[in-house]
């Protein structure tokens, strides 16, 4: 994967796309710090949903246990995936057992995850996206950059001339946002009447009850996950909550966070099949996919805390001047920067713990206190180093552990400095854009020795 | 009270100015201050690049230099966060001065005067990791002379991270721009805040860019 330092200098230099992303995440985020300086037991709030997600991956193993059964009790049939392509093919038997040449498909970053779309184009079956944003993303080919706004990045004129290419049926459309919205409407209602099947991710399952919860803004979800008559969620293993009664704290803290609304337009629940309502085929797939290896740290689990409002991501100064794509992952911004490389390994994504400045604005605002600013250090720990810069760090670890060593690499520093408006070596890059500080002419310890003596 | 200087390692080696005043108000204060001439950096660049035996390491070496004083005081918010979380067993005799004078000695007016147009720059460390609150503005509202003016977006980091700023540098410079914009816009002449690290970064810019607006520590403008 492409570092994440390389792919952001490419997005840094595409004004539109910092115009666009500075214009809805600063939008976003003020909606946000509005709603939820309206609940007088915000931190209270936080603090029950981090208790509620911290106990579910003490006992995660119970939990998902007591889910398969009641899930199994209320008719609907429970898939195990390791993996994703695990996954993948369960979903793609079960499209074929219906003969769907088509699949409808709620929003989802799970299933975006696992690459579901390619592996069930690769076995015959085009699985359309509903959302409107996530509708545009794969009308252009284009993959989302935020978690909740994958479309962040483009804005409606783009999305004018995409429709008139694409599902607009040769007529002249405005960017009248409504008129675009019309359009994908006409196109999506069609889809969702043919469907066989349709997939969803979902926000929650409910161990107790057995029920899913998929939260959204659009209605699209609601026609995915009743119209159909075979429904397939693929759900990681860490969306648990233990009770139906926990849905009342995430129900709360999810949409004031996400979109900034206090309570989102659409919020389904289903609990396996009621005969003569809705799908009457139901298959709910348990993914891990990395997950139980994340599990097992003590420190970056909380990263599985996660419940996608994407809240860190409309504050983090990183992401809203990158974008998502920089992040290489579904999992944009710190939320990303702590989940992708626990989720692929380290190694793979090893310049991701330092997309930080460590300001520490996503923990602030994290609806469930995941503590991004620690995991991000953790992880850093965990990174292979560059020999050079290892090196340079553990010389200065003895330099710093001896005063005075110190006060000689002091003394030798400024000897050897020269002025210069640009510098090589690992400050090459400071010098770009800033001036360098010069060394004092006197440190501090000087002037203590001259003024006070030793 | 007898006071532990911590004058950091960038303060020591970059910016004296900045401890230096520190220990001119805490002196005008009436206290006692030593500077213990073992001290050297507090594990925090070490903790951060991914070092983490090291920076342990230095934690553990600050804690047996700084353990022996009613309070350790320094003029990075930034350093006394790190030193917190690192060294817990100080942790709560370490103060960032700002915080230190405020909080701990209940002072808000420490006899200044600086007869400029200043805005103040509430660095990441110290408002949502030290949280020293409202304390650099109670004491820069205290100061004779002195025009406060409102950061826009001060909130906002402004782009130094540490090695963040040399590993992502172009990400890093896009972060500084907007906030030498938000510096420009207040028609400052000096920007402040409790961070020399801080201002290292905001003031490479802001000369680079010939922007005639200069970084002073907050301690600085308390000791003028």
């Amino acid at each position: 994967m492409t570092s994440f330092p390389e792919a952001a200098r490419i997005a840094l230099g595409d004004s539109q796309l910092r115009h666009n992303l500075r214009n809805a995440t600063t939008t976003i985020r003020n909606k946000r710090a509005r709603v939820v300086a309206e609940v007088p037991d915000w931190e209270e709030l936080r603090e029950a949903g981090r208790t509620i997600k911290a106990e579910v991956m003490r006992r995660l193993d119970e939990c998902l246990l007591q889910f398969e059964e009641s899930v199994q009790a209320a008719g609907g049939q429970v898939h195990w995936a390791r993996d994703a392509a695990e996954a993948n093919a369960i979903v793609l038997d079960v499209a074929r057992a219906h003969d769907a040449s088509e699949v409808v498909k709620v929003k989802s970053l799970t299933t975006d995850e696992i690459g579901l779309n390619e592996a069930l184009a690769a076995g015959g079956v085009h699985a359309i996206e509903t959302d409107f944003a996530e509708l545009i993303l794969q009308l252009d080919g284009d993959w989302p950059s935020h978690i909740l706004v994958p479309a962040i990045h483009r804005n409606r004129s783009e999305i004018r001339d995409l429709f008139m290419r694409t599902i607009g049926d040769g007529r002249e459309l405005s960017d009248d946002p409504r008129e675009l919205a019309d359009t994908a409407r006409l196109y999506l209602r069609e889809k969702f009447l043919d469907a066989k099947v349709g997939v969803s991710g979902a926000n929650f399952g409910v161990a107790e009850t057995g029920t899913v919860v998929v939260v959204e803004s659009e209605g699209n979800g609601r026609m995915c996950t009743t119209l159909p008559p075979v429904l397939v969620t693929v759900l990681g293993i860490e969306k648990l909550v233990p009770t139906f009664a926990d849905l009342e704290v995430f129900l709360q803290l999810l949409p004031r966070s996400s979109t900034g609304e206090r309570m989102n337009p659409y919020t389904s629940l289903w609990t396996g099949v009621t005969v003569g309502d809705g799908p009457q085929e139901f298959h709910v797939v348990l993914l891990d996919n990395g997950r139980t290896r994340v599990l097992s740290d003590e420190v970056g689990r909380q990263a599985l805390h996660c419940i996608r409002c994407s809240a860190c991501l409309n504050v983090c100064p990183v992401y809203t001047r990158t974008g998502g794509h920089a992040y290489g992952s579904v999992y944009p911004g710190p939320i990303g920067a702590i989940l992708t490389p626990q989720l692929r390994g380290v190694a793979k994504a090893k310049s991701l713990p330092y997309a930080s400045s460590l300001c520490g604005a996503c923990y602030e605002v994290c609806p469930v206190k995941i503590d991004i600013p620690s995991v991000l250090l953790h992880l850093r720990a965990q990174t292979e180093k560059d020999v050079a810069e290892r090196i340079a760090m553990r010389s200065l670890a003895r330099i710093f552990g001896n005063a005075r060593l110190y006060e000689w690499a002091q003394r030798l520093a400024r000897a050897g400095e020269r002025p210069a408006r640009r510098v090589p070596g690992p400050l090459a890059t400071w010098t770009q854009t800033r001036e360098l500080k010069p060394f004092a002419k006197e440190t501090f310890r000087e002037w203590w020795s001259r003024e006070r003596g030793a | 009270m007898r006071i532990g200087l911590f004058v950091t390692c960038l303060g020591d080696t970059l910016f004296p100015e900045a401890p230096r005043a520190a220990v001119t108000v805490l002196e005008r204060l009436g206290h006692e201050v030593v500077f213990p001439r073992d001290q050297t950096c507090c594990g925090q660049l070490h903790q951060n690049s991914g070092y983490l035996e090291e920076a342990r390491a230095l934690a553990r070496r600050f804690a047996g230099i700084f353990g022996d004083f009613d309070a350790v005081v320094s003029p990075s918010s930034s350093c006394v966060g790190a030193v917190r979380e690192l060294s817990p067993e100080i942790a709560p005799r370490v103060f960032e001065l700002s915080e230190f004078l405020v909080g701990q000695l209940g002072v808000e007016d420490i006899g200044a005067y600086f007869p400029h147009r200043v805005t103040y720059h509430p660095t990441c460390h110290s408002l949502r990791v030290v949280r020293v609150g409202a304390a650099p503005l109670q004491l820069l509202r205290a100061v004779r002379g002195l025009e406060l003016v409102e950061l826009p977006e001060a909130a906002e980091c402004c782009g130094f991270g540490g090695t963040f700023a040399v590993k992502n540098a172009d990400t890093s410079t896009a972060m500084l721009a907007d906030k030498c914009l938000s510096v420009l816009a207040t028609g400052a002449e000096v920007v402040t805040a409790v961070d020399g690290s801080c201002l290292m970064q905001i003031g490479g810019g802001l000369s680079r860019q010939g922007a005639g607006v200069r970084t002073m520590h907050l301690a600085e403008i308390l000791a003028s």
